[in-house]
């Protein structure tokens, strides 16, 4: 700087002298515009020296600039000593493929072996959908669902996924394809689409991360195996320290307990209310209460009639399903890869009001309908080394005492309760593939005991997935 | 009697107090105890930090609890590794925070790795080899030069973020450069005579820190990165050293040490804990503890016989 004012003096001497330059009051003039055209110097130095410096910051750690809008101080300036830092790294690849969705395969297939028909399978005092997954479908080798599943950000406002099932009959089913919101903040998070309800615990979840090879009963029998549905989902996580986070659901009420209705308005609703925390360093839980409100127009049901035949029912009205969920978690230090515990429980309670239309097609007998069911499940995962797990599983079902109305005496209610017990291992070399061996006695069918044995393998390629906990 | 000021400072108080924290300080979300010390170094009491994961912890594995969602959703800034460490678990607190702030590419989400040189980096991907990180070598925190390029650019976002408080951020960050550049030249000179030296390690979690001191890995105990060392694959390791024999073998505080201690025993190896991360050991309570503690625990081993 000092260098400038020699430079600046000279440039004021220099200037024509005029008349009475000797004066004080001249010199004093003289004094203020040095000073200012000294100051103007020096500020206009030292935007130069912060565009160099941010300049070099630019260069060192691209992403550094982004905060040039503050003031560096200059002491801040990076270590002489540090090695050189590396450009950001580029997208792999570049061109137009660059953008593609990440990209995850699932396969799965199964070994089953049953001592009763699976073909027959039923769950006494329940009217079942007909064409749902129910009981443990095919007997010997078979292809289990396999997923393909896509997810990428659409734009710095939404992302979007989709799951999409390959069937072993060579059907492609939609399981999920929705789009979500990223940038809404305040813990608000809309998603829309076909989507699984966020009701309970397992309902969100995807075939490949159960713990054991079928859904429990109870989702069976109240839930058509596992709720998904067309429609819009608002979740909301409150501010607080703890995890409070609240959801609601409208959809059209396309599958069981709802169906298609041809209505303008919403056929499901469902409202999810979610808490949770840890317990020291090792143990964290979940628990929460949801309810789920279906309307059914005609829906075909398949159940047993009072002289033990099958017939198919057609049901209209509305279901309302309350849920209660927990799962409770242990890993030592909360260092689950050596060993680990986890227990899960869940409580299902189903009420459908409306009409029943008793044997379609032969008896086609309308009677008014009313059945409180319900259904829990208790089941525990134990690792009890690296890559191996055990599992127990016993759950059972209340049937309740339907009213039938007019079709009263068509159907008898015994009070059988349908109960199943299971028992599983499995092997995970990695994170990418689980073989499984799972048995269980089966009594959803009064009288009847169905052992079962099942062996799956689970494998996903390609992108690595993050699970939900 | 009460006089009134002080009967509205007596009501006041405690609401403004309940209100305050919340808005007081930044909050940051740290992936790891690294980045949540090395946040704390530079925020002092402008942040308000908090970790998702403890030194016992493997970072790989963790589960996306809803404590860690509550956490995610209230942070003004979340500071991971990066490098894909995280891809387990991180994506789902993001998604589920409702978060706007702390999505990637926002100014909010802070990844460590992107700031450094990456080592390891697979020239071919396959699964066939392991966990591998296409990214490179994610565990870049047991170099101090690493340290050092990373606490550059989380204060400058710092400073980003929190515009008012960006003086003191910087001159945080410039006391904390000068300690570290004269602690890093101290570790180095203590360090020195193990240059050249041959070690094994169990995970693949330490090619910063050789790359800093100049050790030479010779073997690895998993067989591949992120499977578990089996039996068959330890006695390939022995014959190995039998040929090129090594000074020590190295695990990390959240591993299983029997792998390391079985070869220890069988190939007559010092076995070192190394602390990994902060809070790894009962000397690692801060950055500068961490490699203290670490080039302490290599130098004593080296120095056996």
């Amino acid at each position: 700087m000092h260098k400038l004012v020699p430079a600046t003096l000279a440039i004021a001497l220099g200037l024509p002298v005029g008349a009475g330059a000797d004066t004080l009051s001249d010199v004093a003039t003289l004094r203020q515009e040095m000073d200012a055209m000294r100051a103007a110097y020096e500020a206009r130095m030292q935007a130069l020296e912060q565009r160099l410096r941010r300049a070099e910051a630019a260069l060192s750690a691209p992403a550094a600039a982004a905060a040039s809008a503050v003031t560096v101080d200059p002491v801040a300036a990076p270590l002489a000593s540090a090695p050189p830092a590396a450009p950001a790294p580029a997208a792999p690849g570049g061109g137009a493929n660059a953008f593609n969705p990440s990209m995850a395969l699932i396969l799965s297939g199964l070994y089953t072996r049953t001592s009763r028909d699976p073909a027959n399978y039923a769950i006494t005092g329940f009217q079942l959908p007909t064409g749902a997954e129910l009981g443990p479908g095919t007997r010997g080798f078979s292809l289990a669902e396999s997923e393909l599943d896509l997810a990428a950000s659409i734009d710095p406002w939404w992302r979007g996924a989709a799951n999409i099932a390959l069937q072993a009959d060579n059907k492609v089913s939609i399981e999920e394809a929705y789009v979500q919101t990223t940038a809404l903040g305040n813990g608000l998070s809309l998603k829309a689409g076909r989507f699984f309800s966020n009701v309970g615990y397992l309902n969100p979840q995807h075939s490949h991360t159960w713990d054991f090879v079928d859904n429990p009963l109870a989702y069976q029998a109240l839930l058509g195996t596992q709720y998904s549905d067309d429609g819009v989902q608002l979740s909301w996580l409150a501010p607080l320290d703890s995890y409070v986070e609240l959801g609601a659901e409208l959809g059209r009420g396309r599958s069981f307990p709802g169906s298609d209705t041809s209505r303008n308005g919403a056929g499901m609703s469902a409202i999810t209310a979610h808490t949770g925390g840890d317990i020291g360093a090792s143990q964290s839980w979940r628990a929460g209460v949801s309810m789920l409100n279906a309307k059914a127009s005609d829906q075909s049901l398949v159940a047993t009639n009072g002289a033990g035949s099958a017939v198919t029912d057609a049901f209209s009205g509305s279901t309302r399903v309350w849920v209660a969920d927990a799962v409770w978690k242990w890993a030592p230090n909360g260092n689950a890869t050596r060993t680990n515990l986890k227990l899960q429980g869940e409580y299902l309670r189903s009420t459908r009001t409306g009409s029943l239309v008793y044997d379609v097609g032969n008896a086609d007998r309308e009677g008014t309908y009313r059945a409180v069911q319900s259904g829990w499940y208790l089941q525990g995962v134990y690792q009890f080394m690296p890559y191996w797990r055990v599992g127990l599983r016993t759950e059972q079902l209340d049937a309740g005492t339907p009213d039938y109305g007019l079709n009263a005496a068509s159907f008898a209610a015994n009070g059988y309760k349908p109960r199943k017990n299971s028992v599983m291992l499995d092997f995970s070399p990695s994170e990418f593939s689980r073989v499984r061996l799972q048995l269980a006695q089966d009594r959803s069918r009064e009288g009847l005991t169905d052992n079962q044995l099942f062996i799956q393998y689970q494998m996903s390629l390609g992108a690595h997935g993050a699970h939900s906990y | 009697m009460m006089n009134r000021p002080l009967l509205l400072t007596l009501v006041c108080v405690p609401l403004m107090l309940s209100a305050l924290p919340a808005q007081a300080a930044l909050r940051v979300f740290a992936c790891e105890p690294e980045w949540g010390a090395l946040a704390q170094e530079l925020g002092g009491s402008n942040v308000d930090v908090s970790v998702a994961t403890s030194a016992l912890q493997d970072p790989h594995q963790i589960q996306a609890k809803p404590s860690l969602i509550a956490r995610t959703r209230n942070a003004d800034l979340v500071a991971c590794t990066g490098a894909e460490l995280e891809i387990g678990w991180l994506p789902v607190l993001l998604q589920q925070s409702g978060n706007a702030k702390v999505q990637p590419g926002q100014p909010g989400n802070f990844a460590a790795a992107d700031f450094v040189r990456k080592l390891d980096v697979p020239a071919q991907l396959d699964r066939a080899q392991g966990d591998v990180h296409a990214a490179g070598n994610p565990h870049i925190q047991t170099d101090p030069r690493n340290i050092a390029l990373v606490a550059n650019a989380l204060g400058a976002r710092l400073q980003q973020l929190d515009p008012p408080h960006a003086a003191d951020y910087a001159k945080a960050l410039a006391s904390f450069s000068q300690r570290w550049q004269q602690a890093t030249a101290r570790w180095a000179a203590q360090a020195a005579p193990l240059k050249g030296a041959s070690v094994v390690s169990q995970h693949k979690a330490f090619v910063y820190l050789y790359d800093w001191l100049g050790l030479k890995e010779v073997a690895v105990l998993e067989p591949k990165p992120g499977v578990e060392p089996t039996a068959s694959h330890l006695q390939e390791v022995l014959a190995t050293l039998k040929g090129t024999p090594a000074r020590m073998v190295l695990y990390a505080a959240y591993q299983d040490p029997r792998p390391s201690e079985w070869l220890g025993k069988n190939a007559g190896l010092a076995v070192v804990k190394i602390p990994f991360t902060v809070g790894g050991s009962d000397g690692a309570k801060d950055l500068f503890g961490l490699f203290d503690d670490t080039v302490a625990r290599l130098v004593a081993a080296g120095a056996k016989p």
